[in-house]
């Protein structure tokens, strides 16, 4: 596909004068007749035995109207399923509301509706629960230990599965290295906090026995699937609706309880039910991201070729497998080699059952983590040898020249530059000035160290070619044209995005395109909007469907203009024969005779200008990219300001940039916000400390820097469009940039390198700073 | 988050919300603002059974100067003190103080006299407040009596109100000349609230010694508190690094600092000692100038 006027511009986003002047419909907008509010009473207890419920004072309380336990629940509702289980994995699925005992802190235990929100909440604090508390696991390395508290009894263990591999001579490699380095890097767990908490509204109509639901997902034909198979109705009698949603970064793409509670009441009672979350139920009941710790191993010869790695990640799985949780550490292992071309590897991943929050897809889910522990330990491969880490890099980067590249792990990459990417962003940041005038601050002593931190990688996305998307475009009569997409986006601006794909190939006005999505009564079977696949896969699949309007449309004109298709030309909205301008037909014309054929048409001629095109990508695409952070460390606070953020990032053909600089400069916030600001902690006892805005950090524009973008195309052959998604690159370049350019201002202060850690708080870089002062006294 | 269920009162003078508070006793807490209150009630953390709003009633929203003090309404807004010339330009360390509360949402809402009342041990004015040595106008059933800054903050979230007492206005005795003061606030990052604030007041005498010096300091213990031990260190002393530095370690001495996600105590006592430095640096700096 060419970049042309409108394929490549900055066009503003259609969805925005909607959605900032109140005009979006959220689901908790959504309000029906007769509708009951739905609350959840959840844990107060990381692990215990749940003794005794008594609903009895709740259930007299005024307005309200019924109640469930997890044994109730049980007998009518399966547990949430898990996507692609991981062959051999004890899998401890996640039951609606807690059977028997509970398992984290903030896990349901009992849902009752009543006729207001208000009724709903005061009635939870009726509820009499008797707990019989239990040791916690709060450490995936000790719970995965004999004699840790087991969580899942009928398990025997808390660990869910491990995976050992490896490639080439890992061992040998080692024997031989020139030196090797090794790091304990924790990635620390975050809230994903969308600005729109999660929210669902169920109407179950008995007549016609269909079941309708809003709800906040990012993919609204999966949530379907698993709700009939919950449920046991049928998928043609369930429609879900994802209406606007205010963000998700992965968190809403899990199918959760709320949404088959409110089922489960609405079937029961024949009233709608409403059920909209808190923001510290929120910190709780929703998903947390990332969550590993990891141990890595280098080996490298004396030029800093990278000659082995070895890898051993824990991860933190949280009290259930939901979704995709099992799934995201495993995303980790297909990324080990980077950008890099390392010959020898070996891998070791334990996924490991705790008494807290599941797990689950977080912004860039898995590769964050891969990234991060490869550019960390280039760094201190870099330091170890005294070289600068721009040459570390050169030295290991795949070549230009040898894609499509299967890396020792096995995945194969797409297209790539990985060195043009870091040219390109020294000379942006002018590199060299900036280590001058780090050397000149030390020389003169200054209270804030200059730390400039490098990141080049490499991450997976549009996924995936086991998940095909489609979409329709149907052309009005009227010539308008609407757009249906399985995709399900919710904030990253495809609306505009695809009207841009369409009126590129229809020669259509952008205002006369509308883009439907999130409604599976109206959507062909979709994947929704995650892993960076809206525009390379979804996208596509409107490209082409666009396409296969177009050549319909032309056969029709090249009959009512009684010319061969091939004598036909379109330009400004108008068929014409070549070189003669004067016989032309219009774009509406075509549309209209579409839907009323004229007599003169061949008698085999289908009515209706529409396609409905799935697309099935060969491969995953592969972004890229090149980033430093510059960052001010207070030598005597430990406070840290990301001061200066240059990127280069790659994601292929750039369909509007504004969009993309729009998902960069997020992505790379909450790469900086989990570098510096944010942590989920819990005590020993798996309490959630960090339970709410007045305790999580999230950073404000005030704690963030202005960045410096700048683009490198270097398209995917993956898909006509040549485009790769960007949603989640920021967050995957961004993270071990920042904590690379801490380390970097701390050297001179004599702290060792691998031993900074996120979030960089400033106690916890005061305590380095304190503990290297201490060693040189 | 919704809160528990209660009864809300909008008194429209001092006598009926004093009368109010008087009957309803325990139950009942005192609205004026509401930017820590209505949190924890959503929290359901507190519980009052009623809410008595002050914001109904007239006068009590001013900042003048009279008798050598600056008055300050209780029902003045954050916002306001921030950009009120008069302080600017009689007590600037209390604009700047005020710029540094919570967000604009918080000081377009809170007051100071909510503030000093709720007692938040890292609540940002409890600190200059202290340093310059201001003092409470209190109403109540027995009537109107001040408290001084010193001896207002006894414990944490605690005020030293009797029941039935409401502060009406905060008095801010005017430094002399050569005077100068500074707020120095380390924020944790979630809320703005002060892991540790350090306010400094210095009064050179005409030899360029100090006069006095009082040192306000808020969220490293569990109340607001004045470093006495630094203060006395630097009374009469050359104003000079090394005093300063001596002072500065003082200023947790007989201090137990407490522990959160934000920073341990260790960290706190640290932060204490850099920020003290550093608002005794720019507060000579200041009364250096003018």
């Amino acid at each position: 596909m060419v970049i042309s006027k409108l394929v490549g511009a900055r066009i503003k986003r259609k969805e925005d004068p909607r959605l900032i002047t109140g005009g979006g419909t959220y689901t908790d907008d959504v309000r029906l007749p007769g509708m009951l509010y739905m609350a959840v009473l959840r844990s107060p207890h990381a692990h215990a035995r749940i003794k005794r419920i008594d609903l009895g004072k709740a259930l007299s309380h005024p307005g309200v109207v019924a109640a469930l336990t997890g044994e109730e629940v049980k007998q009518v509702c399966d547990p949430i399923p898990a996507l692609g289980p991981i062959e051999g994995m004890k899998l401890a699925l996640r039951p609606p509301l807690a059977v028997g005992k509970v398992t984290h802190v903030g896990e349901g235990v009992v849902a009752l509706v009543a006729e207001s929100r208000y009724q709903a909440r005061d009635a939870l604090d009726l509820v009499e629960v008797e707990y019989e508390p239990l040791p916690a696991n709060v450490d995936p390395e000790r719970a995965m230990r004999r004699g840790a508290p087991v969580i899942h009894e009928h398990l025997k263990t808390n660990l869910a599965y491990s995976i050992k591999q490896s490639v080439g001579d890992v061992e040998g490699a080692f024997q031989r290295a020139a030196g090797t380095v090794k790091a304990r890097l924790v990635e620390q767990r975050l809230i994903p906090l969308a600005m729109e908490c999660r929210a669902v509204v169920a109407h179950y109509e008995p007549g016609p026995g269909t079941l309708t639901i809003w709800n906040t997902t990012q993919n609204p034909h999966v949530l379907r699937g698993f709700l009939a198979s919950m449920l046991h109705l049928p998928e043609n009698r369930i429609r879900v609706i994802a209406p606007d949603v205010g963000g998700g970064f992965g968190s809403k793409i899990d199918t959760y309880p709320e949404e088959a509670l409110a089922a489960l009441f609405s079937i029961r009672l024949g009233r709608p039910v409403k059920w909209a979350e808190e923001r510290m139920e929120n910190f709780q009941a929703t998903i947390h991201g990332r969550g590993q710790l990891q141990e890595i191993e280098v080996a490298y010869d004396q030029d800093g070729g990278i000659t082995a790695l070895r890898v051993r990640i824990w991860a933190d799985l949280g009290a259930y497998c939901q979704t995709f949780t099992h799934a995201i550490p495993t995303l980790t292992l297909t990324m080990l080699n980077g950008p890099y071309k390392i010959p020898n590897l070996a891998w070791e991943l334990y996924g490991v059952y705790t008494n807290k929050t599941p797990t689950d897809a977080y912004r860039g889910a898995g590769r964050p983590e891969a990234t991060y522990l490869l550019e960390r330990a280039l760094d201190l491969v870099a330091h170890r040898l005294g070289r600068d880490p721009t040459e570390v890099r050169r030295r290991n980067f795949i070549p230009k020249d040898a894609f499509p590249y299967k890396t020792a792990v096995g995945t194969v990459y797409d297209s790539g530059d990985y060195e043009g990417a870091l040219d390109k962003v020294l000379r942006l940041a002018n590199y060299t000035a900036l280590r001058r005038e780090q050397q000149e601050r030390l020389q003169r002593g200054d209270r804030k160290l200059l730390g400039i931190g490098l990141s080049t990688f490499v991450e997976i996305c549009g996924f995936a070619p086991n998940m095909p998307d489609n979409a329709t475009v149907r052309v009005e009569p009227t010539g308008s044209v609407t757009v249906f997409t399985g995709t399900s986006p919710h904030g990253q601006g495809e609306e505009t995005a695809f009207a841009q794909i369409v009126a590129e190939e229809l020669g259509v006005p952008m205002e006369d395109i509308t883009v439907v999505h999130g409604d599976t009564l109206t959507t062909p079977q979709g994947y929704g909007t995650l892993g960076s696949r809206t525009l390379p896969v979804g996208g596509t699949a409107v490209y082409q469907a666009a396409k296969t309007v177009k050549e319909k449309a032309v056969q029709l004109a090249a009959h009512l203009l009684k010319v061969t298709p091939d004598k036909v030309s379109y330009e400004g909205g108008r068929f014409f024969v070549e070189d003669i301008p004067d016989r032309k037909v219009s774009w509406k014309e075509v549309a209209e005779k579409a839907y009323s054929p004229p007599p003169e048409l061949p008698a085999d001629f289908e009515p209706g200008l529409l396609a409905t095109v799935y697309f099935k990508p060969s491969n995953f695409t592969f972004p890229f990219g090149a980033h430093i952070a510059v960052v001010e460390v207070d030598r005597e606070t430990g406070d840290v300001q990301v001061v200066n953020y240059f990127a280069v990032d790659d994601c292929g053909h750039r369909i509007n940039p504004l969009l993309v600089e729009g998902q960069l400069h997020g992505g790379i916030a909450q790469g900086i916000a989990q570098d510096l600001y944010e942590e989920v902690v819990y005590d020993q006892n798996g309490q959630l400390l960090t339970n709410s805005l007045m305790n999580y950090a999230v950073p404000n524009p005030a704690m963030l820097p202005s960045y410096t973008l700048e683009a490198s195309v270097t398209p995917t052959p993956v898909n006509p469009l040549g485009a790769k998604g960007v949603g989640e690159l920021g967050t995957i370049g961004a993270t071990p940039a920042v904590v690379n350019a801490v380390a970097d201002a701390l050297k001179p202060l004599g702290v060792d390198p691998a031993q900074v850690q996120m979030a960089c708080t400033p106690e916890r870089v005061w305590r380095l700073i304190q503990q290297a002062q201490r060693r040189r006294r | 988050m919704v809160c528990a269920p209660f009864t809300y009162h909008r008194p429209s003078s001092l006598r009926q919300a004093i009368a109010l508070l008087q009957r309803l006793g325990e139950e009942a807490k005192v609205l004026a603002g509401g930017q820590s209150l209505i949190p924890v009630m959503k929290m359901r953390l507190a519980q009052p059974q009623h809410l008595i709003d002050l914001g109904g009633i007239q006068g009590l929203s001013y900042i003048r100067e009279a008798r050598g003090a600056v008055r300050i309404g209780a029902l003045t807004t954050h916002a306001e003190v921030e950009a009120s010339d008069l302080l600017k330009r009689r007590l600037p360390v209390l604009a700047e103080t005020a710029s540094l509360i919570g967000d604009m949402q918080v000081r377009n809402r809170g007051t100071i006299g909510g503030s000093v009342a709720h007692a938040d041990p890292a609540a940002d004015y409890p600190a200059t407040l202290l340093a310059l040595d201001a003092r409470f106008k209190v109403v109540g059933p027995e009537g109107t009596r001040t408290v001084p800054a010193s001896q207002f903050f006894p414990g944490p979230f605690t005020a030293a109100l009797k029941p039935g007492e409401v502060v009406t206005e905060v008095q801010v005795p005017l430094p002399p000349q050569g005077s100068g003061a500074s707020y120095q606030k380390f924020a944790n990052k979630a809320s703005r609230f002060a892991v540790v604030g350090v306010c400094a007041f210095i009064s050179l005498n005409a030899r360029g010694t100090i006069r006095s010096a009082r040192l306000g300091v808020t969220g490293a213990a569990d109340h607001p508190f004045r470093a006495t031990a630094a203060e006395e260190a630097l009374q009469g002393a050359r104003p000079e690094e090394r005093v300063f530095q001596r002072a500065s370690r003082l200023v947790t001495q007989g201090v137990e600092c407490v522990a959160d996600v934000h920073g341990s105590a260790e960290y706190r006592a640290w932060l204490c000692q850099v920020l003290a430095r550093r608002a005794l640096e720019t507060a000579l700096a200041r009364a250096r100038g003018g």
